[in-house]
């Protein structure tokens, strides 16, 4: 059991609730969302609490994060999909945070559940449908139909163009889910060798030292996926926004 | 019904959930749930587990709901103030710098302003006082030049009086001379008027 690599995605009960016959037990999963947002709310709070004007060290990373998200939302969606920036920026720290919490040994990773991250597409999703047709009303369909395609194309063009519509909460959600998922299970998979290879001797011990290495760099790798994964669901999300503030223009 | 329990056991193993499946409603349902008991601890994939997936979407609703409360009523507005506030600031600070420059350049203006009339003054008071020195030296070297020919003038006029006298005198000498001469010529002395005609006469053939 200890060397199955799925079993760090187990989610367990701490606490069962059940209402209406559903099951809303307190797992851990839940208690790493808690501990997500909590070190992410209580990182943001508390470290523009003294709202320096020359910022500490932890005050500028909080500010780093605004502003890269600001930019990036203006970059994508314009000056007026900035409504849209403390959904962005929730998001991406969420999102962030719930992927850094996740390399600590023995913690559960939040974001390695599709379950999770189709719910956060989805909401990303709903809330572009419904500004959009809010904004637009039917004019936003014009998205489906890009301007300037030849008449004969456009019901392939618009079909195209409804698919990948469609295909974006899964694409969003089976992106971020893969990656935490894939790189998980490769270190687990890595370091059980480690485990494995030393329990057979001096030789195995040598020959350890080989998936060592490999662990120590997965890990490297990992902390960029996470902040990578972050980014690119905050970016994505940016771009999906634009089709709801500026309509098919 | 004794069938059941078998069955419950056997399904699992197969693999195949769908199993017990139409051939009798309370086999199917202790099946069902046997299924779903080994599932959770060993069988599906986890993420995959859809028993998990109302607890799991409950609890992001709520965290999820709480995380962007927050950002969006006390961090985002707070961060963004504190930008901002930089924001401002830097501009009323360059505000600030380019109007002391302004005042600074104004100050350089005006001493330079003064600096010139200083320099100008200076050049009137030079020339004033060379031109002043000019007309002194050439007052005083009027003054001189008189006098120097008053002087001339008074020597002039005395060497005329000493020579109109010293020609008196030299009648005088030549009279006394020739009287003189004649009484040691001749022996007897002269008359005065006589040897005073005779150098008179000789005077005027001279």
């Amino acid at each position: 059991m200890a060397n199955d690599p799925t079993h760090q995605f187990q989610v367990f009960k701490i606490v069962p609730i059940e209402i209406g016959g559903i099951d809303f037990s307190f797992t851990n999963a839940s208690l790493f969302m808690v501990a997500t947002v909590a070190a992410a709310s209580g990182f943001l709070y508390f470290s523009t609490a003294n709202r320096g004007l020359i910022p500490t060290r932890m005050q500028s990373v909080a500010e780093m994060s605004y502003e890269f998200i600001a930019s990036m939302l203006r970059e994508g969606a314009g000056s007026q999909g900035m409504k849209f920036f403390p959904m962005v920026f929730s998001l991406f720290m969420f999102v962030l945070t719930a992927n850094l919490l996740g390399m600590f040994p023995y913690f559960f990773t939040v974001t390695s559940q599709i379950i999770v991250t189709f719910a956060l597409a989805l909401f990303v999703i709903l809330t572009v449908l419904i500004y959009g047709f809010y904004k637009h009303g039917l004019h936003f369909l014009s998205v489906f139909a890009p301007a300037g395609v030849p008449k004969v194309l456009l019901p392939l063009v618009s079909s195209i163009e409804i698919i990948s519509f469609l295909s974006r909460p899964i694409s969003l959600s089976v992106r971020l889910f893969a990656n935490m998922l894939a790189g998980h299970i490769t270190l687990k998979v890595f370091a059980g060798f480690v485990a494995s290879m030393s329990a057979m001797g001096a030789l195995g011990v040598g020959g350890a030292i080989l998936p060592l290495l490999m662990t120590v760099a997965m890990t490297g790798l990992e902390f960029l996926v996470a902040f990578l994964q972050a980014y690119v669901f905050a970016v994505l999300t940016c771009m999906y926004l634009n089709d709801a503030v500026h309509g098919g223009h | 019904m004794f069938v059941t329990p078998a069955f419950a056991q056997g399904a699992p193993a197969n693999g195949d959930p769908n199993a017990a499946t139409g051939t009798a409603p309370a086999a199917e349902v202790h099946t069902e749930t046997g299924v779903a008991h080994d599932a959770h601890a060993t069988g599906v994939f986890p993420p995959f587990d859809h028993t998990t997936y109302s607890s799991q979407l409950l609890w992001l609703v709520i965290t999820f709901g709480f995380f962007y409360w927050i950002m969006q009523k006390v961090v985002v507005p707070r961060v963004g103030g504190i930008l901002e506030h930089r924001h401002d600031r830097i501009a009323q600070d360059l505000d600030e710098a380019s109007r002391l420059k302004a005042e600074a350049d104004a100050a350089v203006e005006t001493y330079e302003k003064e600096l010139a009339s200083a320099r100008a003054k200076a050049g009137t008071i030079a020339e004033t006082a060379r031109e002043a020195a000019r007309a002194k030296a050439a007052a005083d070297r009027a003054a001189i030049e008189t006098e120097l020919s008053e002087k001339i003038a008074a020597a002039e006029a005395s060497i005329a009086t000493i020579k109109a006298q010293a020609f008196a005198e030299v009648g005088a000498i030549a009279e006394e001379a020739a009287g003189a001469i004649v009484e040691q010529l001749i022996g007897p002395k002269a008359s005065a008027e006589d040897v005073r005609a005779a150098v008179a006469s000789a005077k005027v053939e001279a």
